[in-house]
């Protein structure tokens, strides 16, 4: 029951179908504690956007409860829900100024008109457009970061203690976006507000959360840290959506104390650690990160034969893809520094890693 | 650039021409294959739309029948004045009688009796009776007695002093018609009471048009809501009702209204039938301006709901649904975020529908009676019944500056710009 207190926002069974055929969500279990930024990160249709909906009231559960403080919401409209939202498109109203823009949940609540120009002008101030050229104009004035930083000030001008986001920064150019980026991480640190943030670029979630929810149709994934995401994932879906990552598949043929002896297509045996597979004489899929390749080192404990079939030189290190067990697909990084000597395209060298770097997936 | 500016004067293209020729040359092909492409409708508008408008200002003023049928009697008249209170003299009677006599043998005098019957009753008769008899008229008696012998309205000082007022080539006479008034001996002045009508039938149609128009959009902006947010199978399905009564001819669909509203008709059959009206009460909802307003929005409805539809299309959703997560209620996120984003097509709707009602025809035409008639019932009338093309004419122009006054005054007050037909 101390758990249930601790979460601020609760999905609890929570399914959703739009059609009565197919369920869209399926199964949702999430607990959110307040003050987290949570990342819900998936390939496009997978459901992140139905989930944000069904919080912010705007889609109704098929079936399960959702909470929020404690307190079911399933049958709250959304105004009454007072959660901050961005949407994707910023939905700035184009009949109104970015003042009457930022005025508007003030007004509706009521508020002074003293009190409505404070807050709109410290909202204002708190994205950097303070400045008294930008309250008047028009958002079909303004840039289209301009845009942005109105509508998540609109979104937290009423101090909600929640706010949503949907692919906030999916119109913005790669610089600007790294630079909202950092401004929301630090508007979240700042404010302490809880963040449910939507996105399917790792390497915004990556920068920004604290943890991240990998969906992948209508089932979360994994649930964790963007370290342990990256660093230890738990099923191949996660290992191959995550970051790069070389895959070998295999047979497992020993299994002992979280080491499994995996037999590869390429008729060679490894070992690997057993992560998610079920058991000898099941396939499994074999997932090793780039960089955790090591070239040429007789003290690996996994010792494979690779063939060099493409380099590519990316000054800091260079990447290469090898053929491994029957693949030509297997990239290894190898860092620029002397240790290294050159390898040559054609040229067969000997390549291994840590068993613990190795991680046994399910079969995909 | 370094090349550009060492050059100066105009900069020439790659054969030597000044580059602005050679641009102009490259483009008047283009414009005259883009005018060739628009010649037939341009032709066409022209033929039957700038042309007819042209001729109808024309005809408004128009006035060549008097000088032209009677010009020595016109020229004759100059130095008699109007105001003196006797008929003109022998010399005036002589050049009618000459006029008369070549317009007996063109068979003109008719024509110039209808006309000026319009600024005097009376004037028709006059002129069958005098042309029938002025061929038998001695030359040398006493021209005065012999015409006031044909009629006494020759001795009237009155009939010639509506000759000498309408004997110039143009006329304001039409006009000052069409506001119920005329040209007295004393300048422009009212007509009497019971002879006026068009002021009275303007002020009608302006305002049984602004109700129709107000009905429309009443009822038309929740269907186009409908359609604008319903998912799109259900939403189809509306706009195929809604484009249907485009099918149908106008005159069945007119004729239907009949059908229901009259006195014995079904609407009144059902509600004598369950109680609501005693059966020697039943309700008067046709032929007069009941009928009128409730065929008509019927009829220009669509003309409404469209160009709604076609603004609330483009609105999308998320903005109602940012309203709301702002705190907004249904009603507030509707009025202050959704509302002021459909006006575009309210404007472009009721200017729509107003134009198209101000100058109906065929409705109140079958179900108006004589209280639900419109300005252009009576424009029609002169123009196939009593044959007054002129006062036709005129009618007709007075409701062209209406319409453009109003436009006018709606481009100040809302801005043609807020107009969007999707
Ligand atoms: N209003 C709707 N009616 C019917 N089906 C819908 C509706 N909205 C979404 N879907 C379906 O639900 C599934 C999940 O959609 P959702 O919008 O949640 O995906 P998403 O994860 O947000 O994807 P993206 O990254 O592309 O935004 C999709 O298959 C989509 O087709
Ligand atoms: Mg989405």
């Amino acid at each position: 029951m101390t758990d249930r207190d601790r979460a601020f926002v609760a999905f609890d069974g929570v399914q959703k179908s739009y059609d009565g055929e197919t369920l869209v969500v399926k199964n949702l279990n999430l607990e959110i504690a307040r003050g987290e930024f949570l990342t819900m990160l998936g390939p496009s249709g997978s459901g992140k956007t139905t989930c944000l909906m069904m919080l912010a009231g705007f889609e109704v559960a098929t079936h399960g409860q959702i909470s929020l403080g404690g307190r079911p919401i399933n049958n709250i409209p959304p105004h009454k829900r007072g959660i901050g939202m961005v949407f994707q498109n910023y939905a700035l109203f184009p009949h109104m100024t970015v003042a009457e823009n930022l005025a508007f949940p003030l007004q509706v609540r009521r508020m002074s008109r003293t009190e409505v120009q404070e807050k709109v002008q410290r909202a204002l101030d708190m994205v950097q457009m303070g400045g008294t050229e930008f309250a008047g104009r028009r958002p079909a004035q303004l840039s289209g970061g301009q845009q942005q930083r109105v509508a998540l000030a609109r979104a937290l001008v009423f101090e909600p203690d929640l706010v949503l986001m949907d692919e906030p920064l999916g119109a913005l150019d790669k610089q600007l976006r790294e630079h909202m980026q950092y401004e929301i991480k630090h508007l979240h640190e700042r404010l302490g507000v809880t963040v449910v943030y939507v996105t399917h670029d790792q390497s915004e979630a990556l920068t920004m959360s604290d943890r991240i929810a990998v969906f992948n149709d209508g089932v979360i994934q994994q649930l964790a840290t963007p370290e342990d995401l990256y660093e230890r994932p738990e099923n191949a879906f996660v290992a191959q959506f995550i970051g790069e990552n070389n895959k070998l598949d295999g047979m497992v043929t020993a299994f002992a104390d979280k080491e499994a002896r995996v037999h590869l297509d390429g008729a060679e045996e490894i070992g690997a650690l057993a992560v998610n597979c079920q058991g000898v004489g099941f396939r499994t899929m074999l997932s090793i990160r780039p960089e955790r390749v090591l070239i040429a080192e007789p003290s690996a404990p996994n010792q494979l034969q690779g063939r060099v079939v493409e380099l590519i030189y990316l000054g800091d290190h260079i990447r290469c893809r090898m053929e491994v067990a029957g693949r030509d697909d297997f990239i290894v990084k190898i860092p620029n520094s002397a240790k290294h000597s050159m390898l040559r395209v054609g040229e067969t060298t000997p390549i291994g890693w840590l068993t613990n770097d190795c991680r046994a997936l399910d079969a995909a | 650039m370094a090349n550009g500016d060492s050059v100066s004067g105009p900069i020439l293209a790659a054969d030597g021409r000044p580059l602005r020729q050679s641009l102009a040359r490259a483009l008047r092909l283009q414009k005259l294959r883009a005018l060739m492409l628009i010649a037939p409708l341009l032709i066409f508008i022209l033929v039957t739309f700038a042309a007819p408008i042209a001729d109808m200002l024309f005809r408004s003023v128009e006035n060549a029948i008097v000088p032209n049928t009677l010009p020595l009697t016109v020229a004759a008249l100059e130095d008699w004045d109007d105001a003196s209170g006797q008929p003109p003299g022998e010399k005036v009677f002589a050049a009618l009688r000459q006029d008369l006599l070549a317009a007996v043998a063109a068979k003109a005098h008719t024509k110039l009796g209808s006309r000026l019957n319009y600024e005097q009753t009376g004037v028709a008769s006059l002129l069958r009776k005098t042309g029938r008899r002025v061929k038998r008229m001695e030359e040398d008696g006493d021209l005065a007695a012999q015409f006031a012998k044909i009629h006494k309205s020759w001795a009237d000082p009155e009939t010639w002093a509506t000759i000498k007022r309408f004997s110039s080539a143009y006329t304001s006479g039409y006009f000052l018609n069409a506001v119920d008034a005329k040209l007295g001996a004393t300048g422009i002045e009212a007509r009497p009471e019971n002879e006026r009508i068009y002021i009275f039938l303007f002020e009608r149609t302006l305002l049984l048009s602004v109700v129709i128009t107000v009905a429309c959009l009443l009822i038309g902006y929740p269907v186009a809501f409908l359609l604008a947010t319903l998912p799109m199978r259900t939403s189809n399905m509306l706009m195929i009702l809604v484009l249907l009564p485009f099918w149908t001819s106008l005159l069945v669909r007119t004729s239907a209204w009949k059908v229901l509203l009259q006195q014995q008709g079904v609407i009144n059959d059902t509600l004598v039938f369950i109680g609501l009206v005693a059966d020697d009460g039943r309700l008067a909802m046709i032929n007069n301006q009941t009928g009128t307003i409730i065929a008509m929005t019927h009829i220009l409805l669509p003309f409404m709901i469209l160009p709604l539809y076609s603004v609330m299309r483009t609105i999308p959703p998320s903005y109602m649904r940012a309203a709301k997560s702002l705190g907004a209620t249904d009603w507030t996120a509707f009025w202050r975020v959704y509302f002021p984003q459909s006006v575009p097509g309210i404007g472009a709707g009721s200017i729509l529908v107003f134009i198209l009602a101000i100058g109906y025809y065929i409705t109140p035409e079958l179900v108006g009676g004589t209280s639900g008639t419109f300005i252009s019932n009576r424009i029609a009338y002169h123009i196939s019944s009593s044959l007054n093309w002129g006062l036709a004419a005129a009618l007709g122009v007075i409701l062209l500056v209406v319409v453009l006054v109003l436009y006018w005054l709606y481009d100040r007050i809302v801005g043609i710009d807020n107009v969007k037909l999707g």
